[in-house]
C-alpha cells in the first residue's frame, strides 16, 4: 500500500579556496559553514557551539536487502566535523571534503524545489560570509555540480519514504528502469566523458554529470563501485513501517524544473511500485552500460536492449511510466504523491516528454542539459572550437558557479517555480507539513535548550535533570496543524516537554 | 504511439488554462535564438580568464 512520499534532497557542493597556495577542502568547508552560522546569528562568535547533529540513531551500514555483503564498505560518518541543524529544519555539514546541505523533509516536489533553492541561497550567503572572515585576496567558491571532469565525483542524493512491506525486488526493478530513462530530463549536462578506459573526447557532450560513475546494479556503497540502486537502509523513522530509498544516481540541478520533475516523477513511480500498479517490467539486458548509453545519446533515440532481446527507447519507457502514473492518480487520487502538486508534475512531465521528442532545444529554459548544451554549443560555433577545447569545459564548470556575478546558469533564463522572496523565507522557516516544522520551530524558539538534533529526535537540556529526548519517528507528525499552537503557547522548553508528556 | 493519445490531463479547468497560457514551443525557440546571441556577447566578460589553468586547477575530492 502506498504511503505519502515524504521527500528530501542532499547536495554536496564543489568547493575551491582561491588565493591560497595550499588549499584544504575539509578546512575550507568548515570555515564556510561556520561563517554562515555566525553571519546568520546561530552563534555569538565564530568559535561558539551550535546545536549539534546527534548520531545515536544513525546506521548507514544497514543494508535494505537484509544482510551486509562480504567486502561491502559501510559509509563512515565523520562526527568530528561541523554539523549544524538550521531553523528551517535543514542540516548543514561537512561531508568528506565538501559542504553538504540537506533539505528538511518535504511533503511534495514543489516544497522540495523551494528548500533546494533556499539551500542555494544559503550557499551564496556562506560564500559572502566566508569572504568577510578570510584574509584579503582569499575567497571560497562553491559549485553546484557533481564532477571535476577528472574522474572525481560527489553526490546530489534524493530520499523517498516508502512502505517497508513493498518487496524490495519490485522497487529495484521499476526504479532502475526509471533512473536510467529519467536522465533525459534530470541531466545537468557535461562536456566529455569520464568512463574508465574511455578517452575524454570520445563523447562531445552528454546528458548527465553522474552516469559515467556507476559500476553496479544494486549495492550499499556510495563512494566506490557505485550502484544504480543504493541499498542503504536507514529510514530515520519507524523502521517497522518505513524504508527510505536513498537515490544516488541524480545530478545536482540548477534548473528548478529538472529538480521538480526528478523528485515528482520518482515519487509517482515509487507509489506505483507500492500499489503494484506497474504491469510491465522493463528489465535491461545490461543496466550499467545502458545508463551510460542513455547519457551519451543526444538523439534520445538509441535502442536500449531489454533482457528478452527486444529494444526500446528512453522516451518510450518514460511515456509508459507517465501513462501509468496518470491513470494511477485518476484512480487513487493524489494523497500519497504530494497532493495537488502531483497534477502539475503530470502536466510538466507530459509537456517535457513531448518537447524532447519533437525538438529538445525548445527546452533551453527548462532543462539543465539543454540550457548548458545550447550555451556551450553556441560558444563553440561562434569561436569555431573543437569540443575538447578547455574553454568549453570552463563554461561547463562555470555553469554551476554559485557566485551571482559569475554563474552562467543564472544567465540562461531558466524558468523558476518558486520566487527568491519565498526561498529567502524558507532559509529560516521550516515547511509546515512535515515533522521538520517541529524541529525548526523548537530551534527558533527554544534553541538554547536543544542540545542535539537528528532527523527523528530532538534532545533537550532543561537544566533540572537528565537530558530529554523527544522521538519523532513519524515524518508527517509534528506539523503546524499538530503542534503549531502548542509551540506558540509555550514560554519555555520545560513547559513544552511537560505538555508533550515526555 | 496511439497509447500516448490516451494520456489524459487532470480534468480541472484551472490546470487546463495554465497550459493554454504557455507560449507555443516554436515561438519560444525563435525567441531563444535571439537571446542566445545576446548571452554569448555577455559571456566573454564573465568567463574565467585563463580557461586552461582554470580547468586544470578545478580538482575536487570524491564525496558522498
Amino acid at each position: 500500500m502506498a504511503i505519502p512520499k515524504t521527500v528530501g534532497i542532499e547536495t554536496e557542493y564543489g568547493i575551491v579556496h582561491k588565493g591560497t597556495e595550499d588549499p584544504n577542502p575539509i578546512a575550507a568547508s568548515s570555515v564556510l559553514i561556520n561563517a554562515y552560522l555566525f553571519a546568520a546569528g546561530y552563534r555569538a562568535d565564530a568559535a561558539a557551539e551550535t546545536v549539534h547533529w546527534d548520531f545515536i540513531d544513525e546506521t548507514p551500514d544497514v543494508d535494505a536487502r537484509g544482510y551486509a555483503p562480504m567486502g561491502a564498505m559501510p559509509p563512515d560518518v565523520e562526527t568530528h566535523l561541523v554539523n549544524a541543524v538550521l531553523t528551517n529544519g535543514a542540516r548543514y555539514y561537512v561531508d568528506h571534503a565538501h559542504p553538504e546541505l540537506s533539505t528538511p523533509e518535504c511533503f511534495d516536489a514543489r516544497s522540495c524545489v523551494l528548500y533546494d533553492r533556499a539551500a542555494e541561497l544559503i550557499a551564496v550567503r556562506s560564500m559572502e560570509a566566508a569572504g568577510d572572515l578570510l584574509p584579503p585576496g582569499e575567497e571560497l567558491v562553491l559549485y553546484k555540480d557533481n564532477s571535476d571532469g577528472k574522474g572525481n565525483t560527489y553526490g546530489c542524493h534524493e530520499n523517498y519514504l516508502v512502505d517497508r512491506s513493498t518487496p524490495f525486488g519490485r522497487i529495484v526493478n521499476h526504479a532502475t528502469a526509471h533512473f536510467i530513462t529519467r536522465q533525459i530530463f534530470t541531466g545537468a549536462g557535461k562536456v566529455g566523458a569520464e568512463v574508465p578506459g574511455m578517452r575524454t573526447d570520445e563523447v562531445d557532450f552528454q546528458l548527465t554529470q553522474r552516469a559515467d560513475f556507476f559500476e553496479e546494479e544494486v549495492g550499499l556503497e556510495t563512494t566506490l563501485k557505485r550502484p544504480i540502486i543504493n541499498t542503504r537502509d536507514e529510514p530515520h523513522a519507524d523502521a517497522r513501517k518505513y524504508r527510505r530509498l536513498h537515490v544516488i544516481v541524480g545530478d545536482a540541478n540548477k534548473s528548478q524544473i529538472s529538480t521538480f520533475l526528478k523528485v515528482g516523477t520518482t515519487a509517482l513511480v515509487l507509489a506505483l511500485c507500492e500499489d503494484d500498479a506497474l504491469t510491465r517490467e522493463f528489465t535491461f539486458a545490461k543496466p550499467v552500460p545502458t545508463m551510460r548509453q542513455v547519457s551519451h545519446d543526444m538523439s534520445l533515440r538509441a535502442p536500449l536492449e531489454l533482457d528478452d532481446g527486444s529494444t526500446i527507447t528512453a522516451l518510450e519507457i518514460q511515456w509508459e511510466l507517465l501513462d501509468h502514473s496518470t491513470k494511477y492518480v485518476e484512480a487513487q487520487g493524489t494523497e500519497n504523491v504530494g497532493g495537488d502538486v502531483a497534477y502539475d508534475v503530470l502536466l510538466r512531465w507530459k509537456s517535457v516528454l513531448a518537447a524532447l521528442e519533437d525538438d529538445p532545444m525548445t527546452l533551453a529554459t527548462q532543462l539543465d542539459w539543454v540550457a548548458k548544451y545550447r550555451l556551450i554549443d553556441g560558444y563553440r560555433e561562434r569561436h569555431d572550437l573543437p569540443w575538447d577545447d578547455a574553454r568549453l569545459r570552463a563554461l561547463d564548470i562555470q555553469y554551476g558557479d554559485m557566485r551571482p556575478d559569475k554563474s552562467l546558469s543564472d544567465r540562461v533564463g531558466l524558468e523558476t517555480l518558486v520566487s527568491d522572496d519565498e526561498a529567502l523565507i524558507a532559509c529560516t522557516e521550516p515547511p509546515h507539513d512535515t515533522r521538520a516544522y517541529f524541529r525548526g520551530r523548537c530551534l527558533q524558539k527554544f534553541g538554547d535548550a536543544v542540545v542535539a538534533a537528528n532527523w527523528d529526535s530532538l534532545v533537550f537540556d532543561i537544566g533540572t535533570d537528565a537530558l530529554r529526548r523527544v522521538p519523532m519517528m513519524e515524518p508527517l507528525r509534528g506539523t503546524k496543524a499538530h503542534v503549531g499552537s502548542l509551540v506558540d503557547e509555550c514560554d519555555s522548553a520545560a513547559e513544552l516537554l511537560r505538555r508533550l508528556g515526555t | 504511439m496511439a497509447e500516448r493519445e490516451q494520456i489524459r490531463k487532470p480534468n480541472t479547468e484551472e490546470r487546463e488554462s495554465e497550459t493554454a497560457d504557455a507560449p507555443a514551443a516554436s515561438e519560444r525557440g525563435e525567441e531563444l535564438k535571439a537571446e542566445l546571441d545576446d548571452l554569448l556577447d555577455e559571456i566573454d566578460e564573465v568567463l574565467e580568464t585563463n580557461a586552461e589553468d582554470f580547468v586544470k586547477s578545478y580538482i575536487q575530492k570524491g564525496g558522498e
